[in-house]
């Protein structure tokens, strides 16, 4: 019988992969975007597993806020990345430092 | 087991490894098509959960919208990813590590874990049985009462995201030739033709 523990695991995984992936990729900023996306989808797996095994909505009202942060900021990543790109000729992440900050 | 046990672990195992040849894969192309596989899956993990609507939500936003934006970045960008993957072999030690100790760190969080006395009475919003209100209906009965402030705040933020995007990727370029409507209205023909008097054998 799986239960709410099966559903933490599998969602644990998926964050320390999504962890891995971003410390895997640290140069290619699209792989990161793609990480941060998972570690979120983990969380959203945590919120649905609890709002169904409690019995108490909220949390999927919570993984739809997620959903939408989490939309807005792959929308707004992928359009600092596309200028970025037009105005270096690369998307390294060691060459963002336009700004000398 | 039941079938939905077998669904479980068919789920689960797809996603993970989709989410680990997601991270791993050489070409951001792969990437992004593996990801979209970790999001099928979760959203069967959803429907097996009873979320329908979120997991119906996850296809339509994430891999209808999203991933088909990344896709479109992926090809639109001429990179060399050749170039970008170089170090990956430099990072995977720490990286590894870095899992290990947080896969720990989740375990020791997981083995102290108990549920407190009375949490069912603390439940904020009680999901209703689904013979009388379906998974759909009862989420837009809670998300346009109790929860109406937070929805109109999550349009916002997609507001100031599009606005955001629109204003970063729009450029004008100034070797194009573009059409200028109001110049062409204005336009009379005592401005615009010029009337000559040519005699005949001469020409201008």
């Amino acid at each position: 019988m799986v239960g709410l523990e099966h559903y933490l695991t599998v969602a644990a995984a998926l964050f320390v992969i999504g962890i891995f992936g971003l410390f895997l990729n640290r140069k290619n900023i699209i792989i990161i975007l793609m990480s941060i996306e998972m570690i979120l989808l983990s969380v959203n797996i945590n919120l649905v597993a609890f709002s169904s095994f409690l019995g108490d909505l909220t949390g999927q009202i919570f993984t739809m806020l997620v959903l939408t942060v989490a939309a807005a900021e792959a929308a707004i990543g992928l359009a600092i990345l596309v200028s970025f790109f037009r105005n270096r000729g690369t998307i390294d992440v060691e060459d963002v430092n336009v700004m000398k900050g | 087991m039941t079938v939905a046990d077998y669904a479980f672990y068919l789920f689960s195992i797809t996603m993970l490894v989709a989410a680990t040849f997601t991270v791993v894969s050489k070409s951001p192309v792969h990437s992004v098509l593996w990801l979209i596989l970790t999001f099928l899956s979760a959203s069967g993990l959803f429907v097996l959960l009873g979320a329908e609507f979120v997991a119906m939500l996850l296809v339509i936003v994430y891999v209808g919208a999203v991933m088909v934006l990344f896709l479109f970045v992926v090809m639109m960008l001429d990179v060399d990813f050749a170039e970008l993957k170089a170090g990956m072999a430099k990072y995977l030690p720490f990286g590894l590590l870095i899992g290990v100790v947080l896969i720990l760190q989740m375990a020791f969080a997981f083995g102290d874990w108990t549920t407190a006395e009375g949490a069912e009475a603390l439940r904020r919003s009680v999901t209703p049985d689904l013979t009388e209100v379906q998974n759909t209906a009862a989420l837009g009965m809670l998300m346009y009462d109790d929860y109406l402030m937070l929805f109109q705040l999550a349009g916002l933020i997609l507001l100031v995201a599009m606005i955001g995007a629109i204003v970063l990727t729009l450029r004008h370029r100034s070797d194009v030739k573009r059409q200028n409507v109001l110049f062409q209205m204005y336009r009379d023909p005592n401005t615009a033709i010029e009337i000559k008097d040519v005699k005949p054998g001469q020409g201008l």
